[in-house]
């Protein structure tokens, strides 16, 4: 195997040979559990950062084998592959150290991290496939891995969950499935490739092709949680912080979302989908889905169920963007994906102190509790303002970005969905923050636990403050280039050759 | 109407009435005498269809032999089973008793 | 080098069985071991030598057909004579520590065990029809006799039910052997080809044909056939079950597929296609319906089998009329499925006989607590449900993938339905055993924790099917031409 198809297989496996040794390992040996995971998640950003530096270059990494006859296996890491390896590797990490802190001494560790890491690896095979074949492979893999952790309590209520996650996830996989199927059965096997196959699509194709978009946009839209298959997602947040902050919030909808950019960029193209007339129904369902997602974020009352809602609607916003039929659009909605997930998870983190140090679920909890845990409650403002929109955040930039390039199409009626948006999330967000600083404590905390110096456990504190510091770097010197944002403007440049 | 004919449609005559005892009586060692004269039946078609031309054809022959070898075997192993079926449980058909306790 | 492999085959195996009819449990347990080394390696050599040389026609004894016993030696029959050897070796090693040695009538084990090997390897490698039904006669009795080793009434009961469904299949396929040779004068399936193709569809030779296809879903529990699968499998000995639901059933669907892919095109019909195809797809919906609602663990299992088995007759209507291509995606599927649900079953029934033990009943809530206590053995379990659900990357996936190609391209869509519909059904029972053990009901670990070969081996057989999408390719390679007949007798 030559180096270049080296690269992409190594990342995979870092996180797949972690997940069989930690299988392996007893229950009581949590250094060493410990030790591995985070030796794992840390080879695997220093490989995906090799890898960001080679194809910025305009270097290649490809690995590919025949799996089934007719069809391969194919690993490639490309600009857009990179954007989302890198989101996985880097909130893998803090997850992971965020994870240790938030799991001490409950059961089944073992079990978890196993799976944790499987999870991870599913993730990395999605971003990193190279044709629907393998996207699937790696989809279905993910839906497998996150099952065990969603039920990980136990609990009757947990495994309900589970079980309405299964149903949701595998139909949607095997609508998917037969969308793959048919489009092979059509057209052959075909890669990934930037610009799309569909550009000169025969007239009798038409029909079963635009028929076969519904198909898979239905089947990835159950992750990415389009309206109305979002009902799985509220209902996982049963599942413990830590994944309900990386999978369900970013690893699981973006997978979905990420897919829906493969097809609609690489698999079809940009051109060929808006000749089908399927733009417009994409985006009339990401704009159906970003306000309703935002209506319903208003009447929650448990904290993470408020955040899922959220999260359903934020997700829209990647799906919109790729609808604006231009550059710009494409690039805010594709940069949405790493703000997204970089804001999202802040809150999540938020979120998961607030219940372990306070034993805080509720919001009507939280009067008070900016005065107890201050840095927790500041990275939890500072993420609400950022998907609120408000400069200098990377929120902001994603906004900015869309509204202009929704206004370069003409497509006003964006901008309306973009600011009814930014209104509903700070009505939801800001009574929040006015509990969380300006209200007196009223009631005392439901159970509280004390760390030493630090408000919470040092491994529950520092995640957080990583994520929100990027937060407002990504925003800050979103010009540079170095940020997300130049990167996904590279992608764009590649992709949307109009 | 030639004897090789004659022989295939006694075959099958048994062979009808093997399969009407097997099904329909309940009683397992009726059952293992049906499928006996269901054999039998299978046998004699087997000789009298594939006698070519009067001569004698040594392969049905032999298929036969090992048929009844086999039914034999089968006869046996069926006649060892329904026996300590009725030993352990005092039934001669397959039904399931009433009062017996589950699995 | 040759007539000491195929020697090995057909007879160690018979030679074994009467060694070990001599011995008792203990000792023909050793003397078993040594037998299953000695098949491997002869299993290995056959197939180095077929994918090295290609595959030949041997004549036992030097004796020619149609009085002597010719084999036929393919890369589709030496691939099925490995996995018998790996998931029979698996199985044997497994009830070797499973199985009690105090009670007497274990002793029995071996050699029904060995009498069931040899008759597998004589399908796989037979090459005319009367062998066919000898091998298959052998099978099906050392089944019935493994069957009843169980040693309670309801064993008993169970293989006096598989013993009349056995025979009653097994004559109505001697029927239209005898009604074929009467018509054809000739009993090698290539025979008998050449002639329905220069002389068309024969009416007797059809209706010969429907009598063996009959005899053969009989075997095979194809639904509305599958009466006495479930007590079967589900009664017996886990391993028992296991060898059951892996090999013994695919050996009468590997005569029918042979049969329907040499003579069909002539002989049968459209209607008859789609009537099978059609039988198996109302097997795979009603078998996942059924192991849903099975309060016993391994009835949901055996219930998954009548399922599966489902699946295998879509070959009929794939390949009927097909184009070239066609067929080939619909028998390359239909033989990895084959291969993939061998090892899944197997590692199912060996790691649901693992978690009875440890759990102490067979009822699927008592395995409230597994997946903290027990993780080596739910997980084997559950890898080999990936490979039944038919996700990826399983050998499972690969043969729905196949299948559903098949159906696109010859325009028989509603087979998708059955194949996706199938696969969410599997999920459905699959699931509800893992959500069992993830309830958690106390945290004291009450369980009685099996010997550590004992979880293995099914974990060894789980990751061979979860594998075999990935290398799914090569083995297709290996068969070369699936089924099809390379010389004449």
């Amino acid at each position: 195997m030559t180096s270049s198809a080296l690269l992409p297989v190594a990342a995979l496996m870092t996180s797949l040979m972690a997940s069989v040794i930690i299988f392996a390992l007893p229950e009581k040996n949590y250094r060493l559990r410990t030790l591995i995971n985070l030796a794992a998640a840390i080879l695997k950003l220093t490989l995906v950062v090799v890898m960001v530096w080679g194809v910025m270059q305009g270097r290649e990494y490809e690995a590919a084998f025949t799996m089934v006859p007719g069809v391969e296996f194919v690993l490639r890491a490309d600009a857009l592959a990179m954007l989302f390896a890198g989101l996985s590797a880097l909130l893998w990490l803090l997850t992971t150290i965020y994870a240790v802190g938030y799991l001490e001494n409950s059961p089944n560790r073992s079990r978890f991290f196993g799976f944790f890491s499987l999870c991870v690896a599913s993730t990395m095979g999605i971003a990193l496939a190279g044709n629907l074949f393998t996207f699937f492979l790696f989809y279905e893999m993910l839906t497998l891995s996150t099952y065990p952790l969603v039920v990980h309590r136990g609990t009757p209520k947990a495994l309900r969950a589970g079980r309405t996650y299964i149903i949701y996830t595998l139909t949607g996989g095997a609508v998917l499935l037969l969308a793959i199927a048919w489009l092979h059965g059509l057209v052959g096997d075909l890669r990934f490739q930037e610009g799309g196959h569909f550009a000169d699509l025969a007239p009798s194709l038409e029909g079963p092709v635009t028929m076969i978009f519904v198909l898979l946009i239905t089947g990835l839209g159950v992750k990415a949680a389009l309206v109305p298959l979002h009902g799985w997602l509220p209902q996982a947040m049963v599942a413990p912080a830590p994944v309900s902050a990386l999978l369900h919030a970013v690893a699981v909808v973006k997978a979905g979302a990420f897919g829906i950019i493969r097809v609609v960029f690489e698999l079809y193209g940009l051109e060929a989908t808006s000749d089908l007339g399927l733009l417009m129904g994409l985006a009339a369902v990401a704009a159906f889905t970003i306000i309703y997602g935002s209506t319903r974020a208003l009447f929650q009352v448990d904290l993470k169920r408020r955040l899922a809602f959220s999260t359903i609607s934020q997700v829209s916003y990647i799906v919109l963007g790729l609808c604006l039929f231009g550059p710009v659009g494409a690039a805010g909605g594709l940069v949405h994906l790493v703000h997204q997930g970089i804001m999202k998870i802040t809150l999540f983190f938020c979120a998961g102190n607030y219940a372990e140090t306070l034993g805080v679920h509720c919001i009507d909890e939280l009067d008070g509790a900016g005065k107890r845990m201050p840095a927790t409650s500041m990275a939890f403002t500072l993420g609400a303002f950022g998907m609120i929109g408000a400069p200098p955040l990377a929120g902001f930039i994603t906004k900015w970005t869309m509204g202009t390039g929704a206004l370069a199409v003409g497509m006003d009626w964006v901008v309306a969905v973009l600011v009814a948006s930014s209104l509903l999330n700070a009505a939801y967000f800001l009574p929040i923050l006015h509990r969380l600083w300006f209200a007196p404590q009223s009631r005392p905390w439901p159970e509280e636990r004390r760390w030493g110096r630090l408000e919470t456990s040092s491994w529950l504190f520092w995640p957080p403050m990583v994520t929100v510091v990027l937060t407002v770097l990504f925003g800050v010197f979103a010009a540079l280039p170095f940020s997300p944002l130049s990167w996904v403007e590279l992608i764009v440049l590649r992709e949307v050759a109009l | 109407m030639t004897s090789s004919l004659l022989y295939a449609f006694a075959g099958v005559a048994l062979c009808g009435i093997g399969l009407f005892g097997f099904i329909r009586l309940r009683h397992l060692l009726r059952k293992l005498m049906a499928f006996n004269l269901m054999g039998s039946g299978v046998f004699l078609v087997m000789v009298g269809l594939a006698q070519r031309q009067g001569e004698p054809d040594p392969v049905p022959q032999a298929l036969v032999l090992t048929g009844i070898v086999v039914a034999i075997a089968a006869t046996a192993l069926a006649v060892v089973l329904i026996r300590r079926y009725y030993h352990l449980s005092g039934q001669t058909t397959l039904d399931e008793s009433p009062k017996e306790p589950s699995q | 080098m040759t007539l000491w492999l195929m020697a090995g085959l057909l007879f160690t195996p018979l030679a074994w069985a009467v060694l070990t009819l001599l011995m008792d449990f203990r000792k023909g347990r050793v003397v078993t071991w040594l037998g299953m080394l000695v098949q491997l390696l002869v299993s290995l050599g056959l197939w180095a030598v077929v994918a090295g040389d290609g595959g030949f026609h041997y004549a036992l004894g030097g004796w020619q057909a149609p009085l002597g016993i010719e084999l036929r030696v393919d890369g589709l029959a030496v691939t099925f004579v490995l996995l018998t050897a790996l998931v029979a070796a698996a199985c044997g090693w497994h009830a070797s520590i499973y199985l009690d040695p105090a009670k007497s009538w274990h002793r029995y084990f071996w050699p029904l065990y060995w009498f069931l090997w040899a008759g597998l390897n004589a399908v796989w490698l037979g090459g005319d029809l009367f062998n066919l039904y000898v091998g298959l006669e052998l099978i099906s009795l050392s089944a019935v006799g493994l069957v009843a080793l169980g040693g309670q009434a309801a064993a008993l009961r169970a293989a006096i039910r598989y013993l009349l469904a056995a025979l009653l299949g097994s004559l109505a396929y001697l029927l239209g052997v005898a009604l074929i040779y009467g018509q054809s004068g000739s009993l090698s399936l290539a025979g008998i080809a050449r002639l329905t193709e220069q002389s068309g569809g024969d009416p007797g030779l059809a209706f010969a044909l429907m009598l063996m296809m009959f005899g053969l879903a009989l075997k095979t529990a194809l639904f509305p056939l599958h009466r006495w699968l479930p007590p079967a499998h589900g009664i017996a000995k886990s391993p028992v079950s296991a060898l059951l639901s892996a090999l013994v059933v695919k050996a009468s669907f590997y005569i029918a597929a042979r049969l329907w892919l040499e003579l069909g095109d002539e002989l049968g019909s459209y209607a008859l296609a789609q009537g099978m195809g059609l039988l198996g797809g109302t097997a795979v919906i009603w078998g996942s319906w059924r192991a849903f609602l099975q309060p016993k663990l391994k009835q949901v299992v055996a219930y998954s089998s009548v399922a599966q088995i489902g699946y295998l007759f879509l070959l009929f209507p794939l390949t009927w009329g097909a184009s070239e291509a066609v067929s080939m995606q619909a028998q390359q599927g239909i033989t990895l499925q084959v291969i993939s649900h061998a090892l899944a079953k197997a590692a199912m029934f060996l790691a649901a006989g693992n978690l009875i033990m440890s759990v102490g009943s067979n009822r699927v809530e008592a395995l409230a607590g597994v997946s903290r206590f027990l993780p080596f053995s739910l997980f084997s379990f559950g890898l080999a449900g990936v490979s039944l659900m038919g996700l990826p990357p399983s050998g499972g996936f690969a043969a729905k993938w196949l299948l559903l190609q098949a159906s696109l391209g010859s325009g028989q869509w509603w087979w998708l339905v059955v194949l996706l519909l199938g696969g969410l059904l599997s999920a459905g029972y699959v699931f509800r055993i893992y959500r069992a053990s993830f309830v958690e009901d106390s945290d004291i670990d009450h369980f009685y924790h099996p010997p550590r070969s004992l979880e293995v081996i099914p974990m060894i057989l789980a990751l061979l099917s979860l594998g075999l999408g990935l290398a799914a390719e090569s083995v297709l390679s290996i068969m070369a031409l699936p089924f099809e007949e390379g010389g004449g007798v």
